[in-house]
């Protein structure tokens, strides 16, 4: 049995059944595999790596090895109703580019990253002095795939720039790769108040649409 | 780049090519073109056992060169009667013979025993020759179908194949929707591009330009050799990559110290050339050559866009498609271009490309990720559709519905 990390919980409840879903940056398919199970989705995944790619063989998924920095250029405009990224944009070369491209295939997106704002990574860089690792962000600065780390407030921005309507966004006091045990102690510690939400969110959820030019 | 070599795995042992005549009871092969055939003898080979269902079948497809014989040996002491995909076929391999039930059949205009230009026209009693029939892509599948039939298979797991056997399984799942649930398409493409079919071209026109030619009546005299081995040279070439044939051979003088200063074989690429053109006429008809290559030049099962929803609408097999980085006979755009096609079609596809210095000719060699990949995917199928697939249930929290 595998569980899906709280991000990926949050947007498997924000995908309507039956509709065509693509999983840009998919990893080894276990959001996509609970999608196809419970939600009765069509669709497929894009992965970079071969490991993934052959995790999601060994789950049946369709999955298509590629780079979505590359763009979608092979799908029509709106043939997705939702294009997910879920952790994922932080370590795309054009998050701007992939956006819109994720915007222009898809009715809907749906966008997990982690936040640079939180408090921890706060302190972390204040007081360490040093590149701020986590949970979230494991990896040494001089090894991390992640090239454009933002916060809740630089992404709002973006999508301000941008003209892409937020529908939704869900600021989540947890991390992903949570352990089970944190997940047991109760919703309370899942949700922070929408005002603090740059402080107190490790991670956050934003379900998109493009907006009127 | 280094390629580690393949794990040591088993053979399925000695193998002996078997063959039966289809359409010999008043019923004839219809073809593409209007002609038909009848009857016609189908070489093919068979590995592993089909299990009472019939439901753990495998067909393979060859590429243009190649036979009936895909695994094993027909000679136990001499390597060189390997068959041509023994790499991914036999216990423990990709194609698992302990589990799957795996038919390989010579292609339709072929010359290892299937009927082609080569066979003896039962109407005249000498052989075909230009009076064979031009076929296609979808009349080779149509034979196949026929023998699939004869061995009691209704619907098989998979067509799998490279390069033109590719085409071939592309073909299978348009026309015969019903009767596969795979296709694994490597090294492929959905069209011939201008390059591809003037290479074809060129090898037709060295054949044809053979004095021995004589209009493809030449089975009982002089053969034109020299033609189809500058055909196949030719080709050879194209199969590999800039990069893999320098890193095999380089510059490097062949049986010599200096430049001959004359037209011999100085360099160890033009006498790897020579054997590689040499020795394929020894095994293969310049009739067959002229006819395969045509039948894949008109292969285009989707040229015009507005009927493409159309002959998509009923396919329901898994497609699985594969390329290779270095290959530029059929490079991996080609096969994109086939993904690209599906996908706007919502068809349940996967894609994947693999690194190899080998160009085209890598569907056909070592490297670990392809082989993976391709045994993933039919493991996958095995336990899906022959049984065996344990449900293993992704969970999340629904306290979730709190938040949402």
């Amino acid at each position: 049995m595998s569980r899906l990390r709280i991000d990926q919980a949050i947007i498997a409840k924000l995908v309507d059944e039956r509709s065509r879903v693509l999983d840009l940056g998919c990893g080894d398919g276990l959001l996509l595999e609970y999608l196809f199970q419970h939600k009765q989705v069509q669709g497929f995944g894009v992965e970079i790596s071969h490991a993934g790619v052959h995790a999601c063989i060994a789950r049946g998924l369709p999955v298509y090895h590629g780079d979505i920095d590359q763009g979608l250029s092979d799908h029509q405009d709106g043939s997705f109703d939702y294009v997910i990224l879920s952790l994922t944009l932080q370590a795309v070369r054009r998050p701007e580019f992939v956006l819109q491209e994720m915007l222009r295939v898809g009715k809907r997106s749906i966008v997990s990253f982690p936040n640079f704002g939180y408090w921890r990574i706060r302190t972390r860089l204040a007081f360490g002095g040093r590149m701020p690792r986590s949970v979230l962000l494991p990896d040494s600065w001089y090894e991390t795939p992640n090239a454009h780390l933002c916060t809740i407030l630089d992404f709002q921005d973006l999508c301000n720039t941008m003209q892409i309507r937020i529908l939704r966004q869900i600021p989540l006091a947890a991390g992903g790769g949570l352990p089970s045990g944190l997940i047991s102690q109760g919703l309370s510690r899942w949700l922070v108040p929408r005002s603090a939400a740059n402080l107190l969110a490790p991670i956050a959820v934003f379900l998109l649409e493009r907006g009127e030019p | 780049m280094e390629i580690p070599s393949p794990p040591p795995a088993q053979s399925v042992g000695v193998v002996q090519t078997q063959f039966v005549e289809l359409f010999n009871t008043g019923k004839r092969l219809l073809l593409d073109c209007g002609a038909t055939l009848g009857p016609v003898r189908v070489a093919y080979e068979t590995y592993g056992r089909l299990n009472p269902e019939a439901s753990n079948a495998i067909l393979l497809c060859h590429a243009l060169s190649g036979t009936a014989h895909a695994a094993g040996r027909h000679d136990p002491n001499d390597p060189k009667t390997t068959g041509w995909w023994d790499l991914c076929v036999g216990p423990g391999k990709p194609f698992d013979t302990d589990r799957f039930f795996v038919i390989c059949s010579n292609n339709l205009g072929g010359c290892d025993g299937t009927t082609g230009p080569s066979s003896i026209d039962p109407a005249s009693e000498r052989p075909y020759g230009l009076t064979f029939p031009m076929i296609t892509i979808a009349d080779m599948a149509r034979l196949q179908k026929a023998l699939v039939d004869h061995l009691g298979v209704r619907r098989l797991l998979a067509v799998a194949g490279g390069s033109m056997g590719g085409m071939l399984a592309l073909q299978w799942a348009l026309d015969y929707p019903d009767s596969l649930a795979a296709a694994i398409i490597i090294a492929s493409t959905p069209r011939l591009s201008a390059q591809n079919i003037a290479f074809n071209a060129v090898a037709r026109q060295a054949i044809m330009a053979d004095p021995h030619f004589n209009g493809g009546n030449y089975y009982d005299k002089e053969r034109p050799r020299k033609g189809l081995a500058l055909a196949r040279m030719m080709a050879h070439i194209t199969y590999l990559s800039e990069k893999g044939l320098h890193d095999k051979f380089g510059r490097r003088l062949q049986d010599r110290e200096k430049l001959s200063f004359g037209f011999e074989n100085d360099f160890a690429v033009e006498s790897y050339l020579h054997y590689q053109g040499s020795s394929f006429v020894k095994k293969f008809d310049a009739n067959t050559y002229l006819y395969i290559t045509k039948a894949m030049d008109y292969f285009d099962p989707f040229p015009d866009p507005r009927t493409t929803a159309e002959r998509l609408a009923a396919v329901t097999a898994k497609m699985m498609v594969m390329s290779f980085d270095t290959d530029w006979r059929f490079d991996t755009s080609r096969s994109k271009e086939l993904v690209k096609i599906l996908n706007w079609h919502a068809k349940k596809v996967t894609f994947e490309e693999f690194p190899s210095p080998h160009g085209h000719d890598a569907f056909l060699l070592y490297q670990p990720l392809y082989q993976q990949s391709l045994a993933s995917f039919l493991n996958r199928l095995y336990l899906e559709q022959v049984g065996g697939l344990v449900a293993a249930p992704v969970e999340t929290d629904e306290r979730v519905d709190g938040i949402v």
